[in-house]
């Protein structure tokens, strides 16, 4: 039976592992797999990890006294006001909105097409799909201006008031889409953990024993163990799969349920989510060339994680840039005089260098990434993420902004100009992401060491055997 | 020690309780299967295996049912779409009736998105807590971390064990078959350190 079980796995090896590179580099065992990933963790932080995280940890302080600055004066502290309501507010929320979605696309949609290079990859982009979604959530909550006043509004819990929050609305069902999402991204992201958590309990003594002892719940990896944890794993996966779908729509959909020309289409729900799959794809590039160097596990995270992940890019990349067109079609198809002012204002109009920016960022930029040489030339794909990056910011604000500034009524039309406070809190909530980030890579194990186990259990064996 | 005059074998010092189980330690997945398999046609049954990740075909090897999480996390989802749908009818359609937009008080349409998220999120607070519901977790110990070469059943090593069933255990003779069987660091494991 178990020999059956695991031939279509030796098909696999076929077609990922012999023609391709091998998943992990080397000649690996059990044991170095469990070494290179646990010594990430037990060695004391290094002083170039403790110089960045005295760099990000004060530009995070930056994100804090700017928020504190907000709420004792007010969001007129912001470049925001009529007609440009939304701006770098909202634009930023989006934009870290989308950055948290390739952890669930690496953990739960390539988990379920059973495409094993993901193992070496997930852990690291479920943790940036959390620090993600936990930037992304400061926005909305602030743009409020006195969040504690939110809560009657954005939660249905009974008040003294007695009113109930509009749930026709989709800015409601986004409180609902992204806490959602929240919460299940940490429940997948922490059963990943519970076994690569007991593993380093096990190597630690005295107090790191008891902290790790701890978190790991007393994991002990037992036959009974791991059946109803399979299945568990299994189920989060499916249902995270249509949850990250559907977090990108309804995002999407607070602006295509309005009637705002540049808003108003109904391909905006597939359109966000391949946008945000691009731009997640584009920083988790981003951070794992740093990290695979710095952290030297170039061997656990390969030419080849680089190389599928881009190919992952560059198939978005046209998606989005087909989007682009599309909406330009239906806004000239439609003879509707203010969706197609909408769009040609939107080329030719004062702010012509950001949407320009966004369509050379996002649809020429990845272009290269055709040939596998670029692929593989870490320097050529560093720099194009860090375009994809910058375009899908643009993106972002071309929608927002570029709708807004110009509406129907041209005697409100305006140009909208960003505030040092703006400009301070989004490099603020960099400096958030990244201290996260940094904190994350030190404490818990990045590469999730019993799934690559998993994964390469029968290359190892064979190697055993020979 | 009553039933150590009815059975010589179960004499063990004191101080470490009663004896647990045995415990030994394979290298590879395959050693460990066929070691199951071996164990189980002497009529072995109360087993349970240790390792560093899921084996495939462990659980017939072992005679493991399937999870039954299955059911626990369907009634999840089932109880998330019952609240959301409720929630949203009964705050907009009875509680404070609110015309907005001049749309209807409900309307299954508006409702969806928020029944969705919340579907979701029920059936993955049932999937993980139910999850270790069934594996009785957390708990911080457990005989088998009294086992010598514990620490490398979450690095390399495939552990076996025979546990005690009832009163009738024979340590050694089970020692004796598992090493016979391959295994390495055979020992007995007691309930107490």
């Amino acid at each position: 039976m178990a020999d059956l079980a695991i031939k279509p796995n030796t098909q696999l090896d076929l077609l990922n592992t012999t023609i391709d590179q091998p998943l992990v580099t080397g000649e690996p065992t059990y044991n170095s797999i469990t070494e290179s990933v646990s010594r990430v963790v037990e060695n004391p932080p290094s002083k170039f990890w403790f110089g960045l995280l005295a760099i990000t940890s004060s530009i995070m302080l930056m994100l804090f006294v700017m928020l504190g600055y907000l709420v004792a004066t007010g969001i007129g502290v912001w470049g925001n006001n009529i007609p440009v309501g939304w701006a770098w507010d909202i634009t930023n929320f989006v934009w870290w909105i989308g950055i948290g979605h390739a952890g669930t696309l690496i953990s739960a949609i390539l988990f379920l097409l059973r495409q094993r290079w993901r193992t070496g990859i997930n852990r690291a982009a479920e943790a940036m799909t959390l620090f993600a979604v936990l930037c992304a959530g400061i926005y909305p909550l602030f743009h409020t201006g006195r969040p504690w006043r939110a809560i009657y509004w954005l939660l249905p819990y009974p008040n003294t008031m007695q009113i109930w929050p509009n749930f026709k609305s989709p800015l409601e069902w986004d409180v609902f889409a992204v806490s959602t999402y929240l919460t299940v991204s940490v429940l997948f992201w922490f059963v990943g953990l519970l076994p690569d958590l007991a593993t380093i309990r096990d190597r630690a003594t005295g107090f790191r024993r008891k902290i790790y002892g701890f978190f790991s719940l007393g994991w002990r990896g037992s036959a009974h163990h791991w059946k109803h944890y399979e299945l568990a794993y299994l189920v989060l996966a499916g249902l995270s799969t249509p949850l990250v779908l559907s977090v990108h729509s309804i995002v999407s959909f607070d602006f295509a349920v309005s009637i705002l020309p540049g808003w108003h289409t109904t391909i905006f729900p597939p359109y966000f989510v391949a946008g945000a799959v691009f731009s997640g794809f584009g920083m988790v590039l981003t951070l794992l060339i740093i990290t695979r160097k710095a952290l030297n596990i170039e061997h656990l995270i390969t030419l080849k994680h680089i190389d599928y992940m881009c190919k992952v890019m560059l198939s978005m990349s046209m998606i989005v840039g087909y989007s682009y067109a599309s909406e330009y079609f239906i806004a000239w198809f439609s003879v509707v005089d203010g969706e197609r002012f909408a769009f040609y204002n939107r080329i030719t109009g004062p702010y012509a260098w950001a949407a320009w920016t966004m369509i050379f960022c996002n649809v020429i930029s990845p272009i290269p990434l055709w040939w596998q040489a670029v692929r593989r030339n870490i320097t050529a794909v560093f720099i194009i993420t860090i375009f994809v990056n910058i375009g899908m910011w643009y993106e972002r604000f071309v929608i927002i902004v570029i709708s807004l500034h110009r509406d129907f009524l041209p005697s409100s039309w305006d140009y909208f100009h960003p505030t040092y406070v703006d400009i301070c809190t989004f490099i603020g909530s960099m400096g958030l992401f990244l201290t996260l980030y940094l904190l994350f890579i030190k404490f818990v194990p990045m590469i999730a060491i019993a799934e690559v186990k998993h994964a390469i259990a029968q290359d190892i064996e064979k190697g055993a055997h020979h | 020690m009553a039933t150590s005059t009815t059975n010589p074998q179960e004499s063990f010092p004191a101080e470490h309780g009663r004896p647990y189980a045995v415990a030994t330690t394979f290298q590879t997945t395959h050693e460990l299967l066929s070691a199951i398999r071996g164990i189980r046609k002497k009529g072995y049954r109360k087993l349970d295996a240790y390792t560093p990740f899921p084996v495939h075909g462990i659980d017939e090897a072992l005679g493991e049912r399937r999870s039954k999480l299955g059911f626990v996390i369907a009634g999840g989802a089932l109880a998330g779409i019952l609240t959301a749908l409720l929630l949203q009818w009964w705050t907009s359609a009875v509680d404070y009736r609110l015309i907005v937009g001049g749309k209807p008080y409900f309307a299954i349409e508006y409702a969806v998105p928020i029944t969705f998220e919340l579907m979701v999120l029920f059936a993955s607070f049932a999937a993980v807590f139910g999850m270790l519901a069934f594996n009785g977790l957390p708990r911080f110990n457990h005989p088998i971390f009294n086992y010598e070469n514990y620490a490398r059943v979450t690095d390399d090593g495939f552990v076996l064990v025979v546990e005690r069933d009832g009163n009738h255990f024979e340590p050694v003779a089970i020692v004796e078959l598992l090493n016979e069987l391959g295994g390495k660091n055979t020992e007995v494991v007691h309930e107490d350190a």
